[in-house]
């Protein structure tokens, strides 16, 4: 998995639907709203510019009426952009051939749909095995890479029904197999958790990881729901009124909203899941060095009003902590270190372990919880009040409207 | 009292444009008249050479093949029914017209319905035309059909052929617009070429609409070939032609009789086979 390979790159790509679109999108570049040039055509996507790298999950998430499915769409070309370009591969899907546009499809991009989009008329199989009937695959071949995608996605059995029988979470299945027996490396969803009921949708949301685990696909997911969008991206894009209004990890987008609506849009989150202890930790000031001498972690103790301290060596790998008292007596003792007094904290957390873990430690002692990465080094400290902090902006910003009578 | 302020000749000028329209294509109609009468003959002649048990045999066959041996036993009483009023011959020659009239109206109105649920400007323009066809009193088709092609089965198929046509096409549209565009885009999205998702997802899909459409066409093609029973057309509709002219209530009774038991046989018929497609029962397996 190359991290840093680019597979679809969009630069400043447009969609207006009316026929006068291109003026439309003349003004837009010129400052124009959205309501402004409403006259015009009617403007979905605006100004869209980013980047999905090879093995990505890239979520697009945004409530109804953002352009989220408009710009989807024009990933593998159902929409052509009115302007700006989108590069899937090496090609430009604004000035592709029609010919050359199918065979894109055919052989690089698969799609996901909300409503299943299933045919009704035809098996489980056989609904597999359509993108390779329209690829000319043989019909055994097809029939053994259709069975394989079934068996990945749990349907293995159920070959011979027709769409109609099953319920819609192994309808989405069959809709998922069918976009796996393509097998191209893009995969497009769209909405395609959202029509199921929460706990299904849950369900297929761990499958879905646990396939991508395996299968390292590049994938873009629309949603509405930013809870999936936190669980599954491992980027996000906020769309608001066809514009793309932030692009960053989940917790980037919970710690650093680019504004208000994005602030308005996260409150309703379970931080605690997303948040991890790197991103609500603070650099640790009380922390001193195991060699050097109980003298100097008083006055380190005494300069920041603390009772305890953080022990570290020179390469700030973590040892423990230690107490005021403990320091005093090696102090009486006469000792060189403070590997005599030192006591090893058992609270310790790894940086990406998510809030909901700190809460136990951090109930244990009055001392911040430390937080240590996988070289043992202390990379920072999440104090009790911190949590609280960070659970706070939650309920601050519950007082506000919800995100949907914003719009 | 209330004659016009100008009289505007929009009755003359339809004339001349039959009688061009006569002259200029005559080439042509005459071949159009050559066709449909030996396409009508040949049929009559399969219906009305055998005995007639033959013929109620098949067709309940039919009946009983789409949906049950009830609709079977209907069919072969109705048709029985038919032969002791002394009207099979009559009955054959009616059945042959629609049969005819169906399958020509068909090949145009289903190309048609499908290129105006592509095209936006087709369907525009289709609309009005259609909306014509269907409202123009039925017995004014006849009036240039006479002139064209004179007397006796053509000039009947032909105006009922324009007559019967407009539900295929607006059936056809309808059933094809109304497929779920997310199974289409679905066809699109793995690159299916347009006639692959015509073939293999709009029309299977749009199968029960479009049957219902077959179905209004047979029902309207018989309402009209009786009508064309005035310029000459064999069958029950020269009976009732002539039961209406000689004031005979008996034979227009029973010619009309006739009528309405071959009009719920085809109906029977074709509804059955609207609900017998694969789709079909699988949509009526999801609900």
């Amino acid at each position: 998995m190359t991290e840093n390979h680019t597979e679809i790159r969009a630069d400043g790509a447009y969609k207006v639907f009316g026929r006068r679109g291109a003026e439309a999108v003349r003004r837009l570049r010129s400052g124009s709203t959205r309501d402004e040039v409403k006259p015009l055509g009617t403007a979905a996507v605006i100004d869209a510019s980013f980047e999905v790298r090879k093995g990505e999950i890239f979520v697009v998430m945004g409530l109804s009426g953002s352009g989220k499915s408009t710009l989807i769409r024009m990933l593998n070309g159902l929409w052509r952009p009115t302007a700006g370009s989108i590069h899937l591969g090496d090609d430009d899907l604004a000035t592709v051939s029609p010919a050359r546009l199918r065979e894109i499809r055919r052989t690089k991009v698969s799609m996901v749909f909300q409503h299943f989009a299933l045919l009704p008329h035809r098996t489980v199989l056989e609904n597999a095995a359509y993108p390779l009937e329209i690829q000319g695959v043989p019909k055994e071949q097809r029939r053994e890479r259709a069975l394989e995608a079934l068996r990945l996605v749990g349907l293995a059995g159920w070959e011979d029904s027709v769409p109609g029988a099953l319920s819609g979470g192994m309808r989405q299945r069959v809709g998922l197999a069918r976009a796996l027996a393509a097998d191209t490396d893009v995969l497009l969803m769209d909405e395609a958790f959202s029509a199921l009921d929460p706990l299904i949708r849950r369900e297929m949301q761990e499958q879905l990881l646990e396939l991508q685990s395996s299968l390292g696909k590049t994938i873009v997911f629309i949603t509405h729901d930013l809870n999936e969008a936190m669980f599954l991206g491992d980027r996000i894009a906020m769309m608001r009124d066809g514009r793309i209004v932030q692009i960053g990890t989940a917790e980037q987008i919970l710690s650093e909203p680019a504004d208000d609506y994005v602030a308005q849009f996260v409150a309703d989150v379970d931080r605690t899941r997303v948040l991890t202890a790197s991103s609500v930790m603070r650099p640790s000031r009380v922390v001193v060095s195991i060699s050097g001498g109980p003298r100097l972690a008083l006055r380190t103790m005494e300069e920041n009003a603390a009772s305890a301290a953080f022990v570290t060596d020179r390469n700030r790998v973590f040892h423990g902590t230690v107490t005021d008292t403990a320091v005093l007596d090696a102090q009486r003792r006469g000792d060189a270190d403070l590997s005599a007094v030192v006591e090893p904290d058992t609270r310790q957390v790894h940086p990406d372990a998510p809030m909901s873990e700190i809460f136990a430690p951090a109930a244990e002692s009055v001392l911040p919880v430390p937080v240590v990465d996988d070289g043992g080094r202390l990379v920072g400290v999440v104090p009790r009040v911190r949590l609280l902090e960070a659970m706070s902006q939650t309920t601050s910003l519950d007082a506000t409207p919800s995100t949907e009578d914003s719009l | 009292m209330n004659d016009p302020i100008i009289r505007i000749p929009v009755g003359s000028w339809a004339e001349s444009a039959v009688d061009w329209l006569t002259s200029t294509f005559s080439g042509l109609f005459a071949f159009i008249k050559t066709v449909l009468g030996s396409a009508y003959e040949g049929l009559d002649q399969i219906l009305t050479a055998p005995p007639f048990w033959v013929v109620v045999l098949v067709l309940a066959g039919l009946a009983w093949w789409v949906k049950s041996w009830k609709m079977a036993l209907g069919t072969v009483i109705g048709l029985v029914l038919i032969q002791t009023m002394n009207q099979w011959d009559n009955a054959m020659h009616t059945l042959a017209l629609v049969l005819i009239a169906t399958v020509i109206a068909l090949a145009i109105a289903v190309p048609v319905g499908i290129l105006a649920a592509r095209n936006d400007a087709v369907s525009r323009v289709i609309r009005p035309v259609l909306d014509l066809m269907q409202t123009l009193p039925a017995l004014v088709y006849l009036v240039p059909m006479v002139l064209i092609f004179l007397t006796g089965a053509v000039p009947g198929l032909v105006a009922t052929i324009i007559f019967a046509m407009a539900p295929g096409v607006r059936f056809t549209e309808l059933g094809i617009r109304q497929v779920d565009r997310e199974v289409v885009e679905a066809g699109e999205a793995f690159g299916a070429s347009s006639g692959r998702i015509l073939r293999q997802i709009q029309l299977p899909l749009a199968t029960r609409t479009i049957m219902a459409g077959v179905n209004q066409v047979i029902m309207l093609a018989l309402s009209m070939v009786v009508i064309a029973g005035f310029v000459g057309a064999a069958g029950l509709g020269s009976d009732v032609t002539r039961a209406l002219s000689s004031i005979n209530i008996g034979l227009g009774f029973e010619a009309g009789l006739a009528v309405v038991i071959l009009a719920v046989y085809l109906d029977r018929v074709t509804s059955a086979l609207g609900t017998r497609s694969a789709v079909a029962k699988a949509q009526t397996a999801a609900s």
